[in-house]
């Protein structure tokens, strides 16, 4: 099983994702720099969280022009598995992998908290050992999480059931409270929860779990 | 510029430019009155408090390095040691809330790693003004944005923190940071340049020219103009600091710093000063070298630029040409700007001139020091307000939860990213944060307290309790109290009382952390908060650190359960003088604070925590501000449960319920563990009271008083996001 986390520069959570997929999965994963213009044979690339360049200019959208991102996109089309995570789901959403934009929260402020979040469907690669619409903690940290897209996209969205999981209430503004999101093809995934960081009880949440090891009997099949 | 005037536009007075010309014998260049100005300016010399700071406690089996490095260094086991420090960014906040703040903690972050240790969270003490002062909301808004902007986007965790109000702040707002890092004992970097000929090198963000004269504007009192300052705050930029800081950890990974030392107040001056004096070396600067953000940089401007996330380095020749590749491949600066030398002397060249040429003892022992007149100040009139007796004890209790010291502080850590490094073990709130160490069943807990208000009734008093509360909530998370760091932040010390008041607190101070063996690693001193002429509060702030040897316990420790009987740990209360009690609903402030007797604090705190290891404890919460109910209270909200609590009728209940009488704790225990803890309370001897137990959703005393846990929470969350929307 081969994963690969993609690290730009200002990504932090680089290494607690890897040390996720280690705990959880007993995989090691690699860890490439987005200067790098092939990225190797892959069973799943997380782009994980941060402030990539410091998201000075919108999150995400120069890291979404790096190098690496070509092969990324070719990958993506081509089927292969692809997780975002908080700064990852606004560069998917930058470099038109996944539909719409992440705004600035609708409070203005940056909001870490553990949320309440419910899980919609459990027949991806991604949440197959979920129960369906379960109800799931894991934390949030993030300024510019507020899910915003253009109304005829938004129902093609929801026709197509493409919304992975949902604040079970408003905290940032998001349009339908999205919190994650598929792509029409259901191999990517972008959320705004940080599953790497609830994976063990005594930091608050182990939900984050069962999202490593969806992924993980999804590969395996 | 007329000559006179240029020493004073620097802060430097008659007897201190005598003492200029004297020692370098010859007029100095502009450049280099810029370098004596910031080196014996009060930020970097230390003037006032340097001969008092002798006095700290600073040793123990536990100390690797006392104060004098960056940060202070502890041993907690395993070849691994935390390195440590808090610092104030107190006048720069007040000009420019956010970057002020953010800068803060940049500069308490470098501090650490530079070190060699990885940050691994982050704390802060803030003080505002009055909570309907017109600026405390533009104030408090800015610095809690600008400390998360900043900390969020390094990706450490801020933890823990405690944020006051005070009319005494409302000119003068307090930004206190403190930062934690974990190394290992091999990997500990110090400032010691050596080596004649070693490359002195540069790398980190490039020098603009903003923040000159932050150190010497730092050093002065403020008044109505001080917003005219703004020019001289430094511009934060948390995204080159994380590269900085990935940079800077992976060479130390390879033997190739010989010292190193960050850029922070004085920029380039001090930390070249500071590298070369404490090697007893000379260095020479080639400042065609240093890599600039703006056009036509003079020597006077680079060698006073604050310009943030950079960082000054001795090599080793040979590894030289490895530590550029590593910082190219972070995409940071490196640059060789000079070299070590044997002169002695500070040599600042540029376009082939020589722009300074200055003995660097003239900068650092020679610098002025001052034992500046103390003299106690006059005791404030005694209140004779009476305390009514028959007062209503329920709205006392929502309106102490609801005042602004007391109240939640929710508004503001959930704008700091708490969960990020996936280690942190315990809500925000708690007595003290605690952090996970990778790989371990070990921990770290820490804290940062003062108390204001007592500090300024009675310094030396005020001082000890600081201290002993830190100890007290770090206990309070069952964890070894280890060392601690402290900010000293005073008014004008060329006014005797203030000074009185400062050695008092040293004394204090060192009292308490010697008999509580938790000694002064690293610290700080920020002096002339005053506006106007009006002093702050003293607020000596302690930052401290402790060590869990083993976190097992804290699975089923931390919230009061059902079926819980609750105690009090230590006397019952009995003296309202300096309570929040008097404050919030007297409207009065006496001036004998709650003194702390240090052995009965040990022995209390030495059995709480035992009792917590032995796992025999659901809960504990040390008794603070607002006195024994406000600690209950705080807990059920926490644990979302009520209780029925009883208070004898034989004392005084207002002052059994709010007295702040010191070395308390609240502690909640299941049946099945109670006697056990007997045992172990009554082999100590301490004192403690049965208070009541754990019970439904609501707060009873003596079955009249019933407050829903609904009103409790009401109380205590609403205050701050209501006066945020307002």
């Amino acid at each position: 099983m081969e994963i690969s986390i993609i690290r730009f520069p200002g990504t932090n959570c680089e290494v607690d994702t890897y040390n996720a997929v280690k705990k959880v999965l007993g995989i090691t994963s690699k860890i490439l720099s987005c200067k790098d213009t092939v990225i190797p044979k892959s069973d799943l690339i997380i782009i994980p969280g941060g402030f990539s360049y410091g998201d000075y200019l919108r999150s995400g959208a120069i890291a979404a022009r790096e190098p690496i991102m070509s092969d990324l996109i070719k990958k993506a089309k081509n089927g292969v598995n692809i997780l975002g995570i908080c700064n990852g789901f606004q560069i998917l959403t930058e470099c038109n992998l996944l539909p719409g934009a992440l705004l600035k929260n609708s409070t203005l402020k940056f909001i870490s908290k553990i949320t309440n979040i419910q899980i919609t469907r459990n027949d991806t690669f991604f949440s197959k050992d979920y129960d369906k619409n379960q109800s799931v903690k894991i934390p949030v940290a993030h300024h510019d999480g507020n899910y915003f897209v253009d109304q005829e996209t938004l129902r093609a969205i929801e026709e197509n059931a493409q919304v992975a999981m949902r604040y079970a209430e408003p905290i940032n503004g998001s349009l339908n409270n999205i919190a994650g999101l598929y792509n029409n093809s259901f191999n990517i995934l972008g959320m705004m929860p940080h599953p790497e960081r609830a994976i063990d009880n005594q930091t608050g949440s182990n939900d984050g779990i069962k999202l490593f090891q969806s992924m993980l009997k999804s590969m395996s099949l | 510029m007329p000559d006179k005037d240029i020493y004073q536009s620097h802060g430097i007075n008659e007897d201190e430019k005598k003492l200029l010309l004297e020692s370098l014998g010859r007029e100095p260049t502009i450049t280099e009155i810029g370098i004596f100005s910031v080196m014996w300016s009060e930020h970097c010399s230390y003037k006032s408090s340097r001969y008092w700071l002798k006095e700290l406690h600073t040793s123990g089996k536990q100390v690797i390095q006392g104060p004098g490095e960056n940060a202070g260094v502890v041993d907690i086991g395993d070849n691994q040691a935390v390195i440590f420090k808090m610092e104030s960014h107190n006048h720069p906040s007040f000009i420019e809330p956010y970057q002020g703040a953010a800068t803060g903690v940049g500069g308490i972050m470098r501090d650490v790693f530079t070190m060699g240790a990885r940050p691994i969270a982050l704390l802060n003490s803030l003080r505002f003004g009055e909570i309907n002062h017109p600026k405390t909301k533009y104030l408090l808004s800015g610095v809690v944005s600008g400390i998360g902007g900043y900390g969020n986007c390094v990706g450490i965790p801020t933890i823990s923190g405690e944020t006051g109000f005070d009319s005494s702040y409302n000119g003068n707002n307090l930004v206190n940071a403190m930062c934690v890092g974990l190394t290992t004992h091999d990997k500990i970097f110090y400032s010691k340049a050596s080596g004649i000929g070693n490359p002195v090198v540069y790398v980190g963000a490039k020098t603009g020219r903003d923040g000159i004269h932050g150190a010497t504007m730092a050093s002065g009192e403020f008044d109505d103009e001080s917003e005219k300052n703004r020019p001289t705050v430094q511009v934060g930029d948390p995204y080159a600091e994380k590269l900085l800081l990935e940079a800077c950890l992976e060479l130390m990974q390879e033997d190739a710093i010989v010292s190193i030392q960050d850029m922070g107040a004085a920029g380039l001056t001090s930390s070249s000063v500071e590298m070369a004096d404490k090697g007893q070396v000379g260095i020479e600067l080639n400042l065609d070298k240093i890599p600039t953000r703006q056009k036509n940089m003079t020597a006077y401007e680079m060698m006073l630029s604050e310009s943030q996330e950079r960082m000054l380095m001795v090599l080793t020749p040979e590894k030289t040409q490895l530590a550029k590749e590593v910082f190219e491949k972070w995409g940071v600066d490196f640059e060789i700007v000079g070299q070590i030398t044997d002169t002695n002397n500070l040599v600042v060249k540029h376009k082939n001139k020589v722009e300074a040429n200055i003995p660097i003892t003239y900068l650092t022992d020679s610098a002025p020091i001052y034992k500046r007149d103390v003299s106690p100040r006059k005791q404030k009139q005694k209140s004779t307000a009476k305390i009514n007796q028959n007062i209503d004890i329920k709205d006392t209790i929502l309106k102490l939860l609801n005042s602004p010291n007391i109240c939640s502080k929710k508004w503001i850590w959930e704008q700091y990213d708490r969960s990020i490094m996936a280690n942190t073990l315990n809500p925000a709130g708690d007595d003290a944060g605690i952090v996970r160490i990778e790989g371990t069943k070990k921990a770290i807990a820490m804290s940062s307290d003062v108390n204001p208000k007592y500090c300024t009734a009675d310094a030396k008093k005020g001082a000890k309790q600081a201290v002993a509360e830190c100890w007290r909530n770090i206990i309070s998370m069952g964890a070894e109290p280890l060392a601690i760091t402290n900010c000293l932040n005073f008014g004008n010390p060329e006014k005797p009382e203030i000074m009185y008041d400062f050695v008092k607190t040293i004394e204090g101070i060192t009292e308490a952390s010697r008999e509580l063996n938790f000694p002064v690693v690293s610290g700080n001193v920020s002096l002339y908060n005053e506006t106007n002429g009006k002093p702050i509060n003293n607020t000596p702030t302690i930052g401290g650190v402790g060590l869990i040897n083993d976190i097992s316990f804290l699975e089923k420790f931390g919230h009061m359960l059902e079926g819980d009987q609750v105690f009090l740990i230590g006397n019952k209360g009995k003296n309202l003088s300096c309570s929040a009690f008097e404050e919030v609903i007297m409207g009065r402030n006496t001036e004998d604070p709650p003194d702390v007797n240090l052995k009965t604090e040990k022995i209390n705190g030495e059995i709480v925590k035992k009792l917590i290891n032995d796992q025999l404890l659901s809960s504990c919460h040390d008794i603070s501000d607002g006195g024994l109910i406000i600690s209950i209270c705080e807990l059920l909200i926490k644990s979302n449960i009520g209780a029925d609590i009883n208070i004898a009728n034989n004392g005084n209940i207002l002052e059994e319920l709010f007295a702040e009488n010191q070395s308390r704790y609240i502690i909640s225990v299941s049946s099945n563990n109670q006697d056990k803890m007997f045992e172990i309370l009554n082999n100590a001897s301490i004192q403690y009271h049965h208070l009541g137990n754990i019970t439904g959703n609501e707060l009873k005393v003596n079955d009249k008083i019933v407050i829903s846990l609904n009103e409790l929470n009401e109380a205590f969350e609403n205050l701050i996001p209501e006066l945020m929307a307002s």
